[in-house]
């Protein structure tokens, strides 16, 4: 329990997207793994990365291979789990694999590859596909750190997670995370930064202080929140993407459009509201005017009543990119 | 005892006990939580969103049907945010179901136009967005992608897993499967258990032209049987309470819309229980070919055909009371009454979609003819008194034609999981001592809702058995294939296991047929389970073998073993996968808005 307490000091949040504070998430796995001693527990470290603007995880695999494994062989070893995967998409899997076998050793680490997509950020939905069913969303309760794969205790960070946690364990964490600039700037990339930046400060750290007229979509490129000059004197939250939009060069229903086909690709199916209503917003979007009332209506439904987290997420940008821009 | 505590519910003190979700509960206290996906016989998906509920210090809206009610919790099952999130979620599920009411098992009764009343959602304020899709025929089910809005509550209550989830997204479809392991039984469930009227069966509803055309024609006598559940269930379309007895009326009904002949499917349970009985202890005496399984649920019959061919020898090889009844019709009655039996047509209204398959087996030709012509199920029936502005409730009760007008108690027992194994061991009971049984109950454990019921019936002194003092019957009475396959597992473990055992694809039995009115719970199947029972306990004659008609038509006509073989036995075999259509809407699918 010696490193949990170090998690918790450290106050690391998930680096997925989610932000769910670490400790809590592998205390709830050792709870489960005490009332359910007769089965084995398991580790799940995802590297899906589904969505646009989103590019740290190969970043970290590709620079740190030996931390992102370290960070997993803790969790291996604190929570007596019985086996790691590490969840990938198919097309980076021999990539991937290359880079991490070196340092899994005899460690009892595998490899899964599927072609998740986005949904498969979400916990349950990668639990549903590694298990051989339909990529969907489950239920909850139950929690996957009690039932999770196969039902058993199951413990599911990101890469950048995992990555921290090594450095955490190993007393060098400076309270950083890894920020993705892409857009109208001229310096994109990966850059390791402290947490507590403002959006602004990290702009001008990377130089990257736009010179157009521009707005900023931060967190995901696809769910993230529309943020206007004005309004990034506070630190990102979300999945670390900053991405930069020229507002002369911007069109508006283009850029959702391209969104919406994002989500349309990406959504599974299950609940009606986002479903139908996705399909419904494509549909309008192709309109040379569309009927935003409508449109606003449709996803403030999608909002409340979407079963999960992508569903319920279309609204932000959206609703962002028609009110500030 | 579980734990028990309250919760406010719109502001409304409600009691609930531990496991209970907010729905039921909230059901439980006559708060009706709009519902889409959510079914008592299924598990929760919590799918279609409709029954979001606002909980006191949640931020986001919860499902009622998948959260649990908690000590001292508030809900709120009505806001504006969740008027409107109802109101605009149902009208994208409108925009994904083709509406074509008239012809739809609901009869314009469903929860999607319930809800569209009280949340005021505009049906066309998406145009329908499937029109293209298929429309499966497999069998007697008829599958339209047209109008379903993937709830799944069909892929959940198949029993043979025949429905599948295919594609992603807005591409979503429910299909049958292609997979060979996999075939559909029939029975009809996912029909009565689609909340958008996607699922009917063949003929659902062009029954009501055919027979008035087939009534038009002088030459041809058109004879009408009821299957026994019918008797307590018709009404329920027709404005009657769940569960009331509405024999007679049912009759006067079907003689109003002019079927020249009314029988009583009842009375060829009679016979069938006769004649299973008397092989069933044949079977038990030598040991050969047990358990002895039943054979009236069509669908139990193919499930073994297809998936269990080598039990196929242990169905018995007596047919279903209606294949019965429609071989009497055209033999002994014909003859009786000097009739052809090419021109008499036998029609049957069934609970069942699997009879639709069943009467047009060529196993169950009897001189080269089908003893069954048409086989039409409540539900359409129903909706030929609608139309036809039979009110039955208003109607004087009358009394079914004889020689089949008036069945045993027992006899009405069929519509019933466990209903053809009491009637069969009361008559067993019969041919074992030679007495007649005198305490009705003794065999009760077959009976009611439970999956499996089991008994162990040993019969002693004075038995006349040649084989020692006492026999025993192993016997199961199985209501649903799911638990069928728990038994046929145990039967591959312990071959002895049971000597005689009932199967009924449906929940309930015949009560909960896939051809019954919609809607249909546990509760619905209990009312018209428990009318049947009402009506055996009412009658003078309980037992099969001392129904006066039975005994009549075995003395004067069944004098040879070639002609009792001819029309009570039969014999099943191995089937090919059904085969599957697949076709696009047309205008005769009627749809309202084009
Ligand atoms: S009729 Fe029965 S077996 Fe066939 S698809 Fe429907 S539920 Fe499944
Ligand atoms: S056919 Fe009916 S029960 Fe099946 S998924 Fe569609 S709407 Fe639901
Ligand atoms: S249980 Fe009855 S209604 Fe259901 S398929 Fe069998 S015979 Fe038909
Ligand atoms: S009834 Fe609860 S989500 Fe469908």
């Amino acid at each position: 329990m010696r490193n949990i307490s170090k998690i918790a000091a450290a106050r690391l949040t998930g680096r997925g997207g989610a932000e769910f504070p670490t400790a809590f998430k592998w205390l709830a796995v050792a709870k489960a793994k005490l009332e359910k001693f007769d089965r084995p527990a398991y580790i799940i470290c995802n590297a899906t990365e589904g969505e646009p603007g989103v590019f740290k995880d190969k970043h970290i695999l590709r620079y740190f291979p030996g931390e992102v494994i370290n960070g997993i062989r803790i969790a291996l070893e604190e929570l007596g789990a019985e086996k790691a995967y590490i969840y990938v998409q198919r097309k980076d899997l021999n990539t991937i694999k290359k880079r991490l076998t070196p340092f899994i050793k005899k460690l009892p680490i595998r490899f899964f590859a599927e072609d998740g997509g986005y949904l498969c950020g979400e916990e349950t939905t990668l639990l549903e596909q590694m298990e051989g069913r339909r990529p969907e969303p489950r239920l909850r309760p139950p929690f996957p750190t009690e039932h999770g794969l196969h039902g058993c205790p199951t413990l599911v960070n990101n890469v950048e997670t995992f990555y921290y946690i090594s450095q955490i364990v190993k007393d060098e964490y400076r309270h950083t995370r890894f920020y993705c600039l892409s857009g109208a700037i001229r310096n994109p990339g990966v850059f390791e930064l402290p947490i507590d930046l403002t959006i602004a400060e990290v702009l001008k750290k990377t130089k990257n202080i736009p010179r157009c007229k521009f707005f900023l979509q931060v967190g995901g490129g696809a769910a993230g929140e529309i943020l206007l000059p004005d309004e990034t004197n506070r630190p990102l939250k979300g999945a670390g993407a900053i991405i930069v939009y020229d507002r002369a060069k911007t069109k508006p229903q283009e850029l959702m459009t391209r969104w919406i086909e994002f989500f349309f690709k990406s959504n599974c199916g299950k609940c009606a509201p986002c479903r139908e209503g996705l399909y419904r917003l494509r549909e309008e979007l192709k309109k040379a005017k569309p009927d935003w009332l409508m449109m606003r209506a449709i996803l403030e439904t999608m909002r409340d009543a979407s079963f999960c987290a992508l569903g319920k997420s279309v609204y932000t940008p959206m609703l962002g990119l028609l009110e500030k821009v | 005892m579980s734990k028990r505590f309250d919760l406010i519910i719109d502001g409304k003190k409600v009691g609930a006990e531990e496991g209970e979700t907010i729905l039921k509960v909230a059901w439980l206290n006559g708060i009706d939580i709009p519902h889409l996906c959510f079914h008592p016989d299924n598990t929760v998906r919590a799918n279609c969103r409709m029954c979001l509920v606002a909980i006191k210090g949640e931020r986001a809206l919860q499902t009622a049907c998948s959260t649990l009610a908690e000590d001292g919790m508030e809900v709120t099952t009505v806001n504006p945010a969740i008027k409107r999130d109802r109101k605009f979620n149902l009208e994208l599920i409108f925009g994904e179901h083709v509406e074509d009411c008239p012809v739809c098992v609901w009869n314009s009764r469903c929860d999607l136009l319930k809800y569209r009343k009280q949340y005021n959602s505009k049906m066309l304020r998406f145009p329908d967005r499937k029109t293209k899709r298929p429309i499966y025929e497999f069998g007697p089910i008829v599958f339209d992608q047209t109008k379903c809005i993937d709830c799944r509550n069909c892929v959940d209550i198949c029993p043979t897993e025949y429905l599948e989830v295919e594609g992603v997204g807005s591409d979503i479809g429910i299909a049958p499967s292609m997979d060979r392991k996999k075939d559909c039984i029939y029975c009809g469930q996912c029909v009565v258990h689609c909340p958008a009227g996607a699922i009917k069966s063949q003929g659902e509803y062009g029954s009501q032209a055919a027979l008035e055309n087939l009534l038009k024609q002088k030459d041809k006598t058109v004879v009408v049987q009821f299957a026994p559940v019918i008797r307590s269930s018709i009404g329920e379309e027709m404005g009657l309470p769940y569960g009331t007895i509405a024999t007679g009326q049912l009759v006067a009904g079907l003689r109003k819309f002019g079927f020249h002949k009314v029988f009583d499917t009842s009375v060829a349970a009679d016979f069938t229980t006769t004649e299973e009985a008397g092989e069933a202890v044949k079977h038990i005496m030598s040991g050969k070919n047990l358990p002895v399984f039943t054979s009236c649920c069509p669908s139990w019959v193919r499930f073994i055909e297809y998936n269990y061919p080598e039990y196929i020898k242990n169905i018995t090889s007596v047919r279903a009371p209606e294949i019965i009844l429609g071989g009497l019709a055209k033999t002994y009655w014909a003859e009786k009454e000097g009739l052809d039996p090419k021109n008499i047509f036998m029609v049957s209204v069934m609970p069942c979609t699997s009879k639709k398959f069943e009467a047009q087996r060529v196993e169950m030709k009897i001189n080269g003819l089908y003893p069954v012509d048409m086989v039409i199920t409540t539900r359409e029936l129903a909706r030929i008194f609608l139309n036809k502005k039979i009110k039955i409730a208003n109607l004087e009760a009358e009394a079914a034609d004889m020689p089949f007008g008036d069945p045993s108690g027992a006899g009405v027992l069929y519509g019933a999981s466990g209903g053809v194994m009491e009637s069969a061991l009361r008559t067993a009971y019969f041919r074992l001592t030679g007495e007649d049984l005198k305490d009705m109950d003794l065999f009760k454990e077959v009976r009611g809702q439970a999956g499996i019921k089991r008994a162990t019936i040993k019969l002693c002194q004075p038995v006349k058995t040649g084989r020692g003092e006492c026999v025993e019957i192993k016997a199961a009475a199985v209501n649903g294939i799911k638990n069928a396959r728990i038994i046929l597992d145990e039967l591959k473990q312990d071959p002895k296991k049971y000597d005689f055992v009932e199967v009924m694809a449906c929940p309930s039995g015949c009560a909960g047929g896939g051809g019954q009115s919609l809607p249909v719970n546990e509760q619905i199947r209990k009312k018209r389970i428990d009318a049947l029972y009402a009506i055996d306990r009412g009658k003078k004659i309980r037992l099969a073998h001392r129904n006066p008609e039975v005994i009549e038509v075995y003395e004067k006509y069944f004098n040879t073993e070639e002609k009792r073989k001819n029309i009570f036995h039969t014999g099943f075999g191995q089937k090919p996968k059904t085969k599957i259509i697949s076709r696009k809407r047309t205008k005769a699918d009627g749809a309202l808005h084009e």
